[in-house]
């Protein structure tokens, strides 16, 4: 086994998914195989070979400081799921019920 | 109207000289869908009414004469934003997602009064192969009902293919209009990384993604590409690079033209019906007048791994914005902010798009970084570096766009890694940000094959002027499919 399912627990913490027992099972063992498929890199030699992370010869480009309007705060609150008063409404970050 | 017997160029006239109206035309595509969609499945959403009211406003003012695509209705894909139109990306976590605004693809259509008639289904945040990972709903093959449209712009292509639309637009980051354009035996293509804007595509792996066109002619494709085509300052990846009129060499000429036939393309992994179907097209260039030789791209194999990992380690930090809070589904039944996270992600994201969200993290993290992303980054550098030297000698690459043709609905969906490997002709094309085109060159029992033509970088004009002569001198791109006696 090239990742065990503790290892995709901690993997799916990070990224904020939530899996049952049974989920985690089927996700650990094809989590597996394409960690197996992909392995097959290891065979490549790439001593001294530059990374590639983006594919284009563009530098940074500055703009000239003027001001333009941007998107009304109406507009930009059109899909958020929960407002109030022009606010974005989240549940308490700490637990309540757990903090007494 | 049947699109079978029109191009943009037809269609065109028929308007400038009031044969048809807009409405007309508009109302006509709908009645398409409408007939031919029960079986294809191709549209999530349609634009009816907002596109019948653009129409009539069209025909008040009359079609212009030198804008060829006025008044023309497209296919837009689900993950390109449309300002008021629902766009989803085929995802339950953005269902009831209105953009409030245009992606740049789109504002230059409106410009150019394009009509857009709906948006087409995918493979969820367009990660996929057959369309299958759609949450919503199943698209099926123009030519075949039982097997799949390809993917992940698997709603564009069927709804082209079907003759429902003219034309339509996609999006590809390993394989995702090419492949499934040879499935449907249309023409599609992937431009030069940057060539397009991707500002408003829904971002899946951003130094990948390429948005692009899909269309029953080169011409056509050409023409649409130009329409879309440009620098744009809300995308700082957009290039800046010259843009001829694509159409401009398509004369048939291809003589003394140079392509390199990659043996890792004709090799065991592909099917030996569509191998055949390749060989006869090469014939074809050489017919022509192109010289064709034999040459090796000896990293191609490791195009797969290398992709998987890219794609979606950068999937895994694009994804991270669907967090229940700004758009998007946001669970309900949750005690603090991390359950919001965790509940509505859980439950908003389909499996393929989990499982790549969980690579992309587990080959970012501490620990495997080194092992998994740079070595996947390095790798990338030697596949781009056996492009380059192919491109020393000669102007294009050809062989197969997909190692088989389309496979069964539910065939290969359990099966991530052979799904994976469907995409080993194209993905290299992403990971150098070449321009790859698809185009129909033949059958095997019943369904098109797909050749594929790869240019340099920012030369699509050469890619075109090939698939052009090619189209010309066959008569694959003439064949419709039918639809059990629906039509």
């Amino acid at each position: 086994m090239a990742i065990s399912a503790g290892e995709v627990k901690h993997v799916a913490g990070l990224a904020k998914l939530a899996f049952t027992d049974e989920e985690l099972q089927k996700f650990t063992g094809q989590m597996d195989d394409i960690i197996g498929m992909v392995q097959q890199l290891s065979e490549v030699d790439t001593d001294g070979i530059p990374v590639t992370t983006h594919i284009t010869d563009s530098t940074s480009v500055m703009r000239e400081d003027i001001a333009v309007s941007g998107t009304s705060r109406e507009e930009l609150m059109r899909n958020v799921p929960q407002h109030q008063d022009g606010y974005i409404k989240v549940p308490a970050i700490i637990d309540e019920s757990e903090e007494a | 109207m049947n699109y079978f017997k029109h191009d943009f160029a037809s269609l065109h006239e028929l308007l400038v000289n009031k044969e048809l109206s807009v409405t007309d035309l508009t109302q006509q595509t709908f009645d398409n869908i409408e007939k031919r969609d029960q079986k294809i499945g191709a549209f999530l959403n349609l634009n009816k009414a907002a596109a019948l009211k653009q129409a009539a406003q069209l025909d008040q003012k009359g079609v212009a004469a030198d804008n060829l695509l006025s008044g023309i209705p497209l296919g837009i894909k689900d993950n390109i934003v449309t300002k008021d139109l629902k766009t989803t990306a085929a995802s339950k976590i953005l269902e009831n997602f209105n953009p409030i605004y245009d992606a740049t693809v789109i504002e230059k259509l409106n410009a150019l009064q394009t009509i857009t008639v709906g948006k087409t289904n995918m493979d969820e945040f367009a990660m996929g192969g057959s369309t299958e990972s759609s949450a919503f709903k199943l698209t099926k093959n123009a030519w075949d009902q039982t097997k799949v449209p390809g993917g992940s712009s698997g709603g564009s292509a069927a709804a082209v293919a079907s003759g429902e639309v003219i034309a339509a637009l996609g999006s590809d980051t390993g394989g995702s209009i090419r492949q499934p354009a040879a499935y449907n035996g249309i023409v599609g293509v992937k431009p030069t990384y940057g060539r397009v804007s991707r500002y408003g595509l829904i971002a899946f792996a951003s130094s990948l993604d390429q948005i692009g066109p899909l269309t029953r002619t080169v011409r056509d494709n050409a023409i649409l590409l130009n329409a879309i085509s440009g620098l744009d300052p809300h995308d700082s990846t957009s290039s800046s690079h010259a843009i001829p009129d694509f159409t401009a060499k398509l004369d048939g000429n291809i003589k003394g033209m140079k392509i390199a036939i990659p043996k890792e393309y004709m090799g065991e992994g592909v099917d030996s019906e569509v191998r055949e179907g390749i060989k006869n097209a090469i014939a074809v260039f050489e017919k022509l007048g192109a010289t064709v030789d034999e040459v090796s791209l000896p990293h191609s194999k490791y195009g797969v791994p290398v992709y998987y990992i890219i794609a979606s380690s950068e999937a895994s930090s694009n994804l991270q914005r669907f967090d229940g809070i700004r758009y998007g589904h946001r669970a309900a039944d949750v005690k603090n902010l991390e359950d919001v996270y965790v509940k509505s992600r859980s439950e908003g994201f389909g499996d393929e798009v989990k499982r790549r969200i969980m690579l992309g993290t587990f080959s970012l993290s501490a620990g495997t970084y080194d092992a998994f992303f740079k070595k996947a980054a390095q790798v990338r550098t030697l596949i781009c570096r056996d492009f380059a030297n192919v491109f020393n000698d000669y102007d294009l690459v050809l062989g197969p766009t997909s190692p088989t043709t389309a496979f069964g609905i539910g065939e290969d969906i359990n099966d991530p890694i052979t799904m994976y490997m469907n995409d080993i002709l194209t993905i290299p094309v992403n990971l150098a940000g070449l321009p790859g085109m698809s185009l129909p060159a033949g059958f095997a029992k019943g369904l098109p094959i797909g050749m594929q033509l790869i240019a340099n970088r920012f030369d699509e004009e050469t890619m075109y002027r090939a698939g052009y002569a090619f189209e010309q001198a066959t008569d694959f791109h003439k064949e419709v499919p039918t639809f059990g006696g629906q039509d």
